[in-house]
Parts: C-alpha cells; structure tokens; sequence
C-alpha cells in the first residue's frame, strides 16, 4: 500500500514560503499543474527527499518518511533531464537501481534485459546514452524505476522536451506500467493536455500551495478561482478531450 | 552530513599550519630587529623601487602586446597552425625558468642571435642582456603567452548575435574593437594584468640569474640573498614582511577585479565577424601572430640546438644529474599528489556548501582563501618556516620535505581552477540522481565521480608536478649538495659558468617536465572522449 500524504509540510526556499497538504490514494495517478515557480517541482522533492521539509509529515503507505534519506524511500523520481551517467551505456544506468556498486548476478542482468525490453529498448543495452533520442533516454529511466521496484513513480516533467504524440506515447508507457505494478504516479506537467490524457485526479499548484484537487475533467471544466483561470486562460476541455 | 565538511577542514588545517607558522616564524624573528633602520636604509628604498617598477614594466610590455596576439587569434579561427600556437602558448607556464632564462640568453645574450643579426646588418653588437631589459624580456617570454591565454576566452563570450548586429549595421574593424571588444577587455584586463603584476613582483629566478647584480635586486632576490649569504635572518624578515605588506595591499586594490577565467584554451570557433575580410586586418594579424610566435619559439629552439650541440655523454654520464632527477621526480611526484588530494578535498567541501546547504558564498570564500596563496611568495613561506623551524631541527636536512609542502601548497590555486568547474557540474547534474539510487562513498567515486573527473584531475596532478620539477625557488634556500635537485644543479653549473654542462643539463630538465606532464595527463586522465 502506497498512498503519499503530505500534512502542513513546510519548506522555505530563499523568500519563498510553501506549505502543502495533498492526499494521493494507493495505485492513483495525479497530475500536478501549476505556473512555473508556483512549486510544484518542489512538492516532488520533498516527497523524494531532495528537499528536507522544515517542519509538517510527509508519508508513504502509512510510514513516516520525513528524515529519511532519498535512497531508502519507497519513490522513484524522473527528472526532465540528467536521468542517466552519459559516460556509462544502458545496461548499466539501468542496473544501477538494482545495486548502486554495479555488482550484478546473472539473475539481476537478466532482469535489466526484462526491464528494458518492457519498455520497447530490447537489443539498446550496451548503447550510450548520447546515441539515443531524448524519448529512448527517458525510456532507459523508467526502465531503471522497474528494477527499482518502487511503488510511489513521481515524474517531474520528463517529457517535457518530446512532441506532442511521442509523450503520448510515453504516458501510454506510464499508464501500462501503472497498470502492471499497481503504481502511485504524480505527474508534473505543464500542459493541462497531458493531465486530461492520463491523469484521473489533478491538483493545482500556486504560491507555494496546493489549491486545489479534484478529478481533472471537473477540475479544469470548472476552472474556478482566479488562480486557476489566469493559469488556464483560452484553454478550454472539449468532448473530445482535445485543446480547443 | 558532517562528514562530507572534513575534507576541506583538512585542508584548510594543513594550509594553516604551513602559512600560520611560516608567520609565526617571521613575527617572531621580526620582534628583535630594528624595522625603523629597516626602513630608513637607502638599499631598502633603492630595492622596493626596482621591484615595482620592473614588476609594472613586465606588466605592461606582457599584457599591452597580449591583447594584440588575443585580439589577432580571435579575428583569425581559421589561422594555419593556430591550435598549434595555443599549445605552443601554454608551454611558458610550465616550462622550467631557468631553461626559458637559457633560451632568452640564447637570442638576446652578447653571442645570441640577436647580435649576431645586428652584426649581419654591420651595426654595433649590444649587451643589455645583464639588468632590467632582461629581465624584461624574460617576464615577457613568461607571460605574455599567459596573458594572451586568459584573455582569448572574453572574445569567445561575445554572443554570436552580437556579431550579426555588428556585421548588418556595418561597424569597422575600429568601431568593433571600440564598442563591443574594449567593454568586455576592461572587465578582464585589471584581472589579467593584477595576475601578471604579482608573478612578475614576486618572480625570483628571473631576477636573481638575469638581474646582474645588487642595484637590480627585488625584495625576493634580497630575502635570498639575506639566507644564503648574509645569513642574516632579521633582515630576511624585515624583507619577507615587506613582501607580504606590499602584496596584500595590491591583491586588496585588485580584488574586485579577479576575474573568473578558465586556464585551458576554448576550442569554439568565433562567429564571423565583420572585420576579418579586410585585407589592412589580415596583414597585421598575420604579423603579429608570426611575430608572437618567433617571440615564444626561437628561445625554446636555441635550448634545444645548444644543448644537442653540447657535451651530451659527459653530462649524461655524471651520477650527479641523475641523483638529481630522483630527488626533482620524488619531490614533484609527492608535492602534485599533496596539492591535488587537498584542492579536491576542498572542493568536496564547497560543492557540499554550494550545492546541498545553499551557502553559495561561504564556497567562494572558500576556494578564494586557498586560491590568495598566490600572494605569499614560496621564499616568504620558506623563510618563515626557516626562523620556525632553524632553533629546533636542521632545516637543510628536511629541506626536500619543505619543499614538498610549500610547492603543494603554491600548486593549489592551478587545481583549483582545474578540477573546480567540472566538479561542480557532476555534482549538478548528478547528485540528486546519486542520492535517490543510494550511490555514495566508494561507490560514488568509482562509478561517477572518477570516470567523470579522471581527465581534469589528470591535468591538475600533471599541472603541479610539472610546476614543482621546474621549479627554482624553495630549493634555492633550503638546498644543498645533498639535496640538490635538477633545476639546483642546473643554476650551480650556470653559477659557475659551466655552460656548456648547463645547455645540456637544461635540455634534460625540460625533457623531465614536459615529459612527466605528458605521462601523467596521459595515464591519469585517460584517452577518453570526454
């Protein structure tokens, strides 16, 4: 079980004060939406533990995470760049989830191959990562949050840099993999498409808060508070689930 | 984590034990010697006044022609042979002082080229070599390749946008230089030549071999000469805190200049400008660029034509020259590990504060503290250590292991600037990755940070033990036939007018430093593409 409940978690960031409450339910995906410096890249860290909160409770399926260290909580996260050591190829990028020495049984490459063929790179493993695409290279990451085995996945924008049917085509990914391994995914995007597309319930992000979560179509639809409608502007939910 | 504090906690403890008790040591002699004597003496005056105004010329005469020979490399990408002559700049650094005092003997001494062309022309031979335009021109052969390296990079930080305006509103190559070149040179150009001023202020074997006696002695010749001669320690310290006062209130008057310039050419090619067709620019760029390069290549040429030409299996076969090379290897070898172990320590540190406790500027501090060491001349460490140290243990018997330290130590800034930036950038790009995948200590260095950094750590490491083979200066106080290194023994024979023995031990020497560089970029840092 692997809900994320954030209470009154406060963190300060040079003149900056946030404090977020948010609820995720085991096995829900959550979009985070939000304009740029409203916090959301923020609101992941703190639940990975890049960012240590000043004061508040941050935990994962019922467990008390606040102090501990990145490696050791229940979360894989994607950035939007830098997932992979551009000086070592796939297989080891991606082995590097299972034990952070390389040292790899037979049974754990084996699991690296599974991984990677699970997301569409089989026969990519001894590339490096300056010969893939920007789509392969975020590919070769989730691969990497399989064999980590983890069941919180925050994605911080990874794909933010791909067109428009590749990251869908990635959050297809996403989605299959969620479905799979019953995952607890929070997505920050910028684009309230990708929230629509994947995401059941979405929370919107301003000044350092959390304002407001509801289940995206209604969310959006209703766009109430000023907040929210200088964020979404001309931006308009069809039937179709398609910009306007 | 406190750990992670320690390393530059280490390093700073060893850098103030060394500078805290070289200054122990002088203040301590300073309290029996009479400073008002001091002042007043007519030697002092007439020394102070030399050092800075050779140190002022040597400035001007390296700096003025650098921007010239920067400007030139930056309007010509596309100039045969130019990465060749950055390589061919960067060897004055490194090289061995007296083997560029050697070459610039070569062309500009009595029987150099120099006369030799003036005799061709029926003019009357000059000898000028023995007093300040000797020392001038061997400053300049230092640093003015120095110079032109520190400035190059302001011209690659034009923005190629800039290039475009410039070229679509039609600007000359005079207009270019006024707007859009000078702004940025006068940013970098009190940086560049406060760097100039002080090596050239504290430079000590230019001085003491081409000076030609005491009317042109510097503060740091006198300090010398104060040890080994006089053997008259007060003044040694009246002189070595002079040293320190005059270049603390220079380094004050230059600190908000210091610029941030890397030491490694950059490898982009400018935009075109708009002035580089013009057939008046080509030509005096053509000519400046040949002319820099017969500046730094003839002397290093004459080295090696005279030292070929010389008594080779005599000075090869001298156990002497090779119990030198044991003891310059050793020492360089353990002053390079020493310098770079505690520059990437003290990295460590500042990438923790820059990085995971957001204190930006106590990192700065940091690395600015341990980069000001430049100031502290090593003769001034080195005398202070010696009044330290001479009532309690035999100073000339742990000369070797002083010069070690005191070369580590002067060695430090250079890894600092080496290895500081891409540090920093691995730990950007990579420290949130490592801390979610548990990637720490060991595993950390072995699998991200080595593989990452092996190249500028090798450049770091090579850097300083070149520098230390090469280096007369510390040795120069503490040393003894016993402890001789190469660069002593070369400035004994040069003493003694051996020069034919000289020409060649200078080849060797050079050969050591440029060949040990080459083997420790080499093998510490890989052939890897990155």
């Amino acid at each position: 079980m692997a809900g994320v409940d954030l209470d009154a978690v406060a963190f300060r960031y040079e003149d900056m004060r946030m404090q977020f409450d948010l609820h995720v339910a085991d096995g829900e995906f959550l979009a985070v939406i939000g304009p740029s410096g409203a916090g959301k890249s923020t609101l992941l860290s703190l639940i990975a533990g890049f960012e240590r909160a000043d004061s508040g409770h941050i935990r994962i399926g019922g467990q008390d995470v606040t102090h501990e260290h990145p490696s050791v909580r229940p979360v894989t996260m994607l950035f939007q760049d830098h997932n992979l050591f551009a000086h070592l190829h796939v297989a080891a990028n991606v082995g590097l989830g299972i034990h952070p020495g390389l040292k790899l049984t037979v049974a754990d490459r084996e699991r690296v191959d599974a991984a990677l063929e699970q997301v569409g790179l089989a026969g990519l493993a001894q590339r490096l990562p300056s010969q893939l695409s920007g789509g392969e290279r975020q590919r070769v990451a989730l691969a990497r949050s399989l064999v980590r085995d983890r069941p919180v996945l925050l994605l911080d924008e990874p794909f933010a840099a791909l067109g428009p049917a590749l990251r869908r085509e990635m959050l297809d990914l996403v989605r299959a993999l969620q479905a799979d391994r019953k995952l607890t995914v929070l997505l920050v995007s910028h684009q309230p498409e990708d929230a629509l597309y994947a995401a059941t319930r979405t929370a919107f992000v301003h000044g350092g808060r959390v304002l407001q979560v509801g289940a995206t179509r209604e969310l959006l639809d209703a766009a109430a508070g000023a907040e929210l409608r200088a964020y979404l502007g001309e931006f308009q939910v069809r039937d179709d689930g398609r910009r306007n | 984590m406190i750990r992670r504090l320690v390393p530059g906690a280490l390093t700073f403890l060893l850098l103030g034990l060394v500078i805290g008790g070289a200054f122990a040591g002088l203040l301590r002699a300073a309290g029996t010697v009479d400073y008002g004597g001091f002042l007043e003496s007519s030697y002092t005056r007439r020394v102070v006044a030399f050092t800075i105004w050779q140190a002022l010329l040597s400035a001007l005469l390296s700096v003025g022609p650098a921007i010239l020979v920067a400007r030139a490399l930056a309007r010509r990408p596309s100039f045969p042979g130019r990465a060749l002559l950055l390589r061919l700049f960067g060897l004055p650094l490194v090289l061995p002082t007296l083997v560029g005092i050697l070459g610039v003997v070569a062309i500009y001494g009595q029987s150099g080229l120099f006369n030799r062309l003036l005799a061709g022309l029926h003019l009357e031979p000059r000898q000028f070599l023995y007093s300040l335009p000797g020392i001038l021109i061997a400053h300049a052969f230092f640093n003015l390749p120095l110079a032109t390296r520190l400035l190059l990079p302001a011209w690659s930080a034009i923005p190629g946008e800039t290039w475009r305006l410039a070229t679509q509103l039609g600007m000359n190559s005079r207009q270019v230089f006024r707007l859009i070149e000078w702004p940025l040179l006068r940013q970098v150009l009190p940086g560049v030549a406060g760097i100039v001023l002080m090596l050239c202020f504290t430079s000590f074997a230019v001085v003491l071999t081409l000076g030609g006696g005491p009317a042109n002695s510097t503060i740091e010749v006198a300090l010398y000469q104060a040890v080994r001669f006089e053997f008259d320690l007060g003044k040694a310290v009246q002189f070595a805190l002079l040293q320190v006062a005059i270049c603390g209130a220079l380094v004050v008057a230059g600190q908000r200049f210091v610029p941030d310039v890397p030491l490694t050419p950059t490898a982009q090619r400018p935009q075109d400008r708009p002035d580089i067709a013009a057939w008046g620019g080509r030509i005096v760029d053509t000519a400046v660029l040949l002319a820099a390069a017969a500046f730094v290549l003839l002397p290093l040429a004459a080295v090696l034509r005279n030292g070929l030409a010389g008594p080779v299996g005599a000075v090869i076969a001298d156990r002497a020259l090779w119990l030198a090379v044991a003891r310059s290897l050793a020492v360089a070898l353990a002053a390079g590990l020493l310098a770079t172990a505690a520059g990437w320590g003290l990295l460590l540190t500042s990438r923790e504060l820059r990085l995971r406790r957001y204190r930006p500027r106590a990192a700065a501090t940091m690395e600015t503290v341990a980069s000001l060491v430049l100031v502290v001349s090593p003769l001034v460490i080195g005398t202070g250590l010696f009044a330290l140290l001479s009532p309690v243990a035999d100073v000339f018997a742990i000369g070797l292991a002083l010069v070690v330290i005191i070369n580590a130590i002067m060695g430090l800034p250079y890894v600092i600037r080496t290895l500081g930036p891409p540090l920093m950038r691995v730990g950007e790009q990579h420290d949130r990755l490592c801390a979610s995948l548990g990637i720490a200590g060991w595993n950390r260095l072995r699998l991200v940070e080595w593989p990452l950094l092996r190249r500028p750590v090798g450049t770091a490491l090579a850097l300083t033990a070149a520098l230390t083979v090469g280096d007369l200066g510390v040795i120069a106080l503490f040393g003894t036939q016993d402890t001789a290194t190469l660069p002593l023994l070369l400035y004994q024979r040069m003493a003694a007018y051996q020069l034919d023995a000289a020409a060649v031990t200078a080849v060797v020497l050079a050969a050591l430093c440029f060949g040990l560089f080459a083997i420790i970029e080499r093998g510490v840092g890989g052939h890897g593409r990155r």
